[in-house]
């Protein structure tokens, strides 16, 4: 049924693409997960009455994340081919993808974190100060368990919007599902991949989605 | 000892300046349940705040047990944050926690072992009375409960002073009265001085030996609970003791009682402490060629005693009259005769 649906998919080749396709986003989502929470404490904690106020690093980073997210990504991905090149020492293939999916979807994440510690009882933070808590103690024992759920469906809408930028990255040669659907399906004429592809990207994204959905649900004792 | 001097907090707004807290001294003791009562706004929430730096005093001087909290450095503070517990008007637990793992949260910050954590964590979850709760989440728990692990996690690393930011307020009246009583208990067992602020006259009639006044960011009237309950001096300590009394709300009613004859007074006695108890107007009854009328009375149970008020109307020749009132003052009750209209 399927060849005669699909005359023109070869699976072996459909199956390589859609590891590629995993890859690239399993690697990145922990990428974005890392530097996003990074950049988005930066912004919380340095914002005018937090922890850390200073306004000279919340406004550098501010205005790295707001360029970073200015940028499209089809463009940022050109942007960054020497800084790839450099890093990986190629720019072919899923690896060489990394560096530009990361870079386009932190910041993006880092401002879900932000929000998400916004949005944390500031009357808990008021409590951990009047225990005598450390810093470091507020922000992993206070801040990131109480946003998690905020964090876990933050990351889970970043991820979907990853998948996204997976296929753009591989019209380009990064490789993947997109790659597949662009250069076997519609540059021969094969619309069938087309479609195959866009089945598979659909059922990934659905996958993702309720896995976040999941996590998220049960980590939450409100 | 908790001393505190001078101390003012000032919020500096584009336009103008707050005074919230405006030159308060106060001396608190050991031991002692020490009431600030104000309407919102006076800056009793901006004051308790201060105690422990959690806002900055823009001048003035905290002491607790000799240690000057106003010069300590941002580490000392924080250690010495560790023994000042803290409770509040909405609790404030994590919600990510167990009541267990709320409880053992500031032992965690102070760094005790884990084996002692669990044996203080199950001692507290006892002292407060929710054992059996203890994996509970806060969401699974009412008001009056969520207060309790509030308190045992104040209590975790055994404070030298318990400040309670309005720790009631939230709170239906049962409940607020479980609360209170588990507050003086804590109170007696621990010999634990506590800092109240709150809005309510019944918070500070029932629990508070000392209380203060707050109005505009200044302390306009302190003492002994019975003392500023009998005896009120400014505007806004008489509205909060009418708050409890409703008795003060019809004295006009007593009005029709109150007549120009010389051989009739309508009298209103307070008795104070252990007077309550005194069989009085029989006694004059007995005593005196009176005839008592006795038209309305009250009692309050304070922590230092109970007061009570009571109105009489008192028919006598004029001379007997004055020597009732007399001995009735000799007897140690404030006695205030109602003039006529």
């Amino acid at each position: 049924m399927l060849s005669e649906w699909f005359p023109n998919v070869i699976p072996e080749d459909l199956w390589i693409a859609t590891q590629e396709t995993m890859y690239m986003t399993v690697v990145s989502v922990i990428g974005t997960l890392i530097l996003g929470v990074m950049l988005g404490l930066l912004l919380f904690l340095t914002d005018r009455g937090s922890l850390w106020e200073n306004r000279a690093v919340y406004g550098v980073t501010a205005i790295i994340v707001n360029v970073f997210r200015a940028i499209p990504f089809i463009i940022l991905i050109l942007l960054l081919f020497p800084f790839t090149d450099f890093l990986i020492g190629t720019i072919r293939g899923w690896k060489a993808a990394l560096p530009a999916l990361i870079a386009g979807t932190a910041p993006f994440y880092a401002r879900l974190v932000e929000i998400a510690f916004k949005e944390v009882d500031k009357g808990v933070i008021e409590a951990a100060k009047s225990m005598g808590a450390k810093a470091h103690t507020i922000i992993f024992k206070v801040l990131l368990p109480e946003s998690m759920p905020a964090l876990i469906s933050g990351l889970t809408v970043t991820a979907i919007a990853l998948i996204g930028y997976t296929a753009m990255a591989g019209v380009i040669g990064a490789g993947g599902l997109g790659n597949a659907a662009y250069l076997q399906g519609f540059q021969r004429n094969n619309f069938d991949v087309v479609v195959a592809c866009t089945i598979i990207i659909i059922i990934i994204v659905f996958i993702f989605q309720f896995i976040g959905d999941l996590i998220a649900k049960a980590i939450d004792k409100r | 000892m908790i001393q505190i001097k001078n101390l003012k907090k000032i919020y500096q707004t584009k336009k103008q300046k707050v005074q919230a807290v405006d030159d308060v001294s106060l001396t608190i003791n050991q031991g002692e349940i020490f009431g600030v009562i104000g309407y919102s706004g006076a800056g009793k929430s901006t004051f308790i705040r201060l105690i422990n730096r959690l806002e900055e005093p823009t001048s003035g001087s905290i002491e607790i047990h000799e240690k000057e909290i106003t010069k300590m450095s941002a580490n000392e503070l924080r250690l010495k944050r560790q023994k000042i517990g803290m409770i509040f008007q909405h609790f404030n637990l994590l919600w990510s926690r167990t009541v267990y793992d709320n409880i053992a949260f500031p032992l965690e910050i102070a760094g005790v072992a884990k084996s002692e954590i669990k044996e203080k964590v199950m001692e507290l979850i006892h002292l407060v009375g929710l054992s059996g709760k203890e994996n509970n989440y806060p969401s699974q728990l009412s008001g009056g409960q969520k207060q309790r692990v509030g308190i045992a996690r104040a209590l975790a690393n055994d404070p030298e002073v318990l400040l309670c930011d309005e720790a009631t307020s939230a709170l239906d009246p049962e409940t607020t009265d479980d609360i209170l009583d588990l507050l003086v208990s804590i109170n007696q067992k621990l010999n634990l001085t506590i800092i109240l602020i709150t809005h309510e006259m019944h918070v500070i009639q029932k629990i508070c030996h000392r209380v203060a006044v707050m109005e505009n960011g200044k302390v306009v009237e302190e003492g002994d609970v019975l003392d500023v309950f009998v005896r009120p001096q400014s505007k806004t300590t008489k509205r909060f003791v009418q708050q409890l009394n409703p008795l003060e709300h019809q004295q006009d009613k007593l009005a029709e009682f109150i007549n120009d004859r010389d051989d009739s007074e309508v009298i209103k006695l307070h008795f104070i402490g252990k007077n309550t108890k005194r069989a009085l107007i029989s006694e004059i009854a007995k005593k005196f060629d009176v005839e008592v009328n006795i038209l309305q009375g009250s009692i309050s149970p304070t922590q230092e005693g109970s007061y009570g008020t009571l109105f009489i109307e008192l028919n006598g020749a004029n001379d007997v009259l004055t020597k009732t009132i007399e001995y009735m003052k000799q007897a140690g009750v404030e006695v205030e005769v109602l003039k006529h209209a």
